[in-house]
C-alpha cells in the first residue's frame, strides 16, 4: 500500500496530475449543471413577465 | 434518402428533450469506464521500463489532450454547420463545447508540465506542441471572451462562429507538431496508422480512459446544450413544458 502511494519516487508528479484533472472533471459536472439551471431560471421569468404584460 | 433526421436535428424542442434523454446513457457508462480504466492504468499496469511509474500520469495527460483537439473539431464543425445553413442549434452545441474543451485544454497542459519535470527536467519549454497547445487554450478563452462581449445571441454566435472555424488550423499544428519540427515531446503512440506502441496491459487502461472521457464530453455537452437551447428561444410554448416541470 506504502508503495502504492509512493509511485516509485513519483508520487510528487503523479497524484497532483490526477488531482488536477479530477478537478475539471468535477468542476465540468458543477459548471455544466449550474448553466443549465441558471438558464430554466432565465426563461421562467421570461414567461412570466410576458405573462404580467398581456 | 430521407433528410427527416436531419431536420428534427435542427428543431430545438427536438433536441432539448432528446438530450434529457440521452445523458444518463453517456455519463454512467463514462464513470464505469474511467473507474476501470483508473483500477487498470494505476494498479493493474506494470511500470514502464525507462519511466517506473512516472508513466501512469499518461492515464490522466493523455485523454485530457485529446479531449482538447476532440472538443475543439466538434466546435469547429458546429460552427460550421451554424453559419453556413443558419441552424441556431449546431451554434448552441459550439457554445456549449467551448468551456468544456478550455478546461480540458488546461488539464493537459498541468499534467503536462507535472509530466515534463520528472522526465525532461523542466516544467515548461517554448516547444512546438507545447506552445501550439497554449495557443489552443487561448482560442478557447478568445471564443468564450469574444462571446461574453457581445449581448445579441444571434450575433454572437456568427461572429464567434468565424474565430471558431479559422482556429481549426490549429487543430493539425497540434497533432502534427511532434514529427513536423524538433519537438522534447514523444511521437504519437496510439493515434498512428501503425500498431500502437505500448504493451496490452498498459493499452487497455489508456483505450478505456479515451473512450470513458469522450463520453463523459457527450453527457457535459447535452446537459450545457439544454441551457444554449432555452437562452436562443424566446416566447416559444415548448419552453413552458420544460421549464414549468
Amino acid at each position: 500500500m506504502r508503495a502504492f502511494f509512493d509511485m516509485g519516487g513519483y508520487a510528487a508528479f503523479v497524484w497532483p496530475a490526477y488531482a488536477v484533472t479530477l478537478a475539471v472533471m468535477i468542476l465540468n459536472i458543477v459548471w455544466a449543471r449550474r448553466a443549465l439551471a441558471r438558464s430554466r431560471e432565465e426563461a421562467r421569468r421570461r414567461l412570466h413577465m410576458q405573462r404580467e404584460t398581456r | 434518402m430521407t433528410w427527416t433526421w436531419f431536420h428534427r436535428l435542427a428543431s430545438p424542442p427536438y433536441v432539448y428533450a432528446l438530450a434529457t434523454r440521452l445523458t444518463p446513457w453517456f455519463a454512467w457508462p463514462a464513470a464505469l469506464c474511467i473507474l476501470a480504466g483508473l483500477w487498470e492504468g494505476l494498479v493493474l499496469a506494470p511500470p514502464d521500463y525507462q519511466q517506473g511509474d512516472g508513466f501512469r500520469i499518461i492515464y490522466v495527460h493523455a485523454p485530457s489532450a485529446w479531449m482538447s483537439l476532440m472538443v475543439y473539431t466538434t466546435m469547429a464543425i458546429a460552427a460550421a454547420v451554424g453559419l453556413i445553413w443558419r441552424i441556431k442549434v449546431a451554434h448552441a452545441v459550439a457554445a456549449s463545447c467551448a468551456p468544456i474543451g478550455a478546461s480540458f485544454t488546461f488539464a493537459a497542459l498541468v499534467t503536462g508540465a507535472l509530466w515534463g519535470e520528472p522526465m525532461w527536467g523542466t516544467y515548461w519549454q517554448w516547444d512546438p506542441r507545447l506552445t501550439s497547445e497554449l495557443v489552443l487554450l487561448f482560442l478557447y478563452l478568445g471564443y468564450m471572451g469574444l462571446r461574453a462581449g457581445i449581448e445579441d445571441t444571434q450575433r454572437a454566435d456568427r461572429a464567434s462562429a468565424v474565430l471558431a472555424v479559422v482556429g481549426v488550423v490549429n487543430v493539425p499544428i497540434i497533432h502534427y507538431s511532434v514529427t513536423w519540427w524538433n519537438s522534447l515531446h514523444q511521437a504519437p503512440s496510439v493515434m498512428r496508422l501503425a500498431k500502437p506502441a505500448m504493451p496490452l496491459a498498459m493499452l487497455v487502461p489508456l483505450l478505456l480512459m479515451l473512450l470513458g472521457f469522450t463520453l463523459f464530453f457527450v453527457a457535459l455537452l447535452l446537459t450545457r446544450l439544454r441551457g444554449e437551447v432555452l437562452q436562443r428561444e424566446r416566447a416559444a410554448s415548448w419552453i413552458r413544458e420544460v421549464v414549468s416541470a
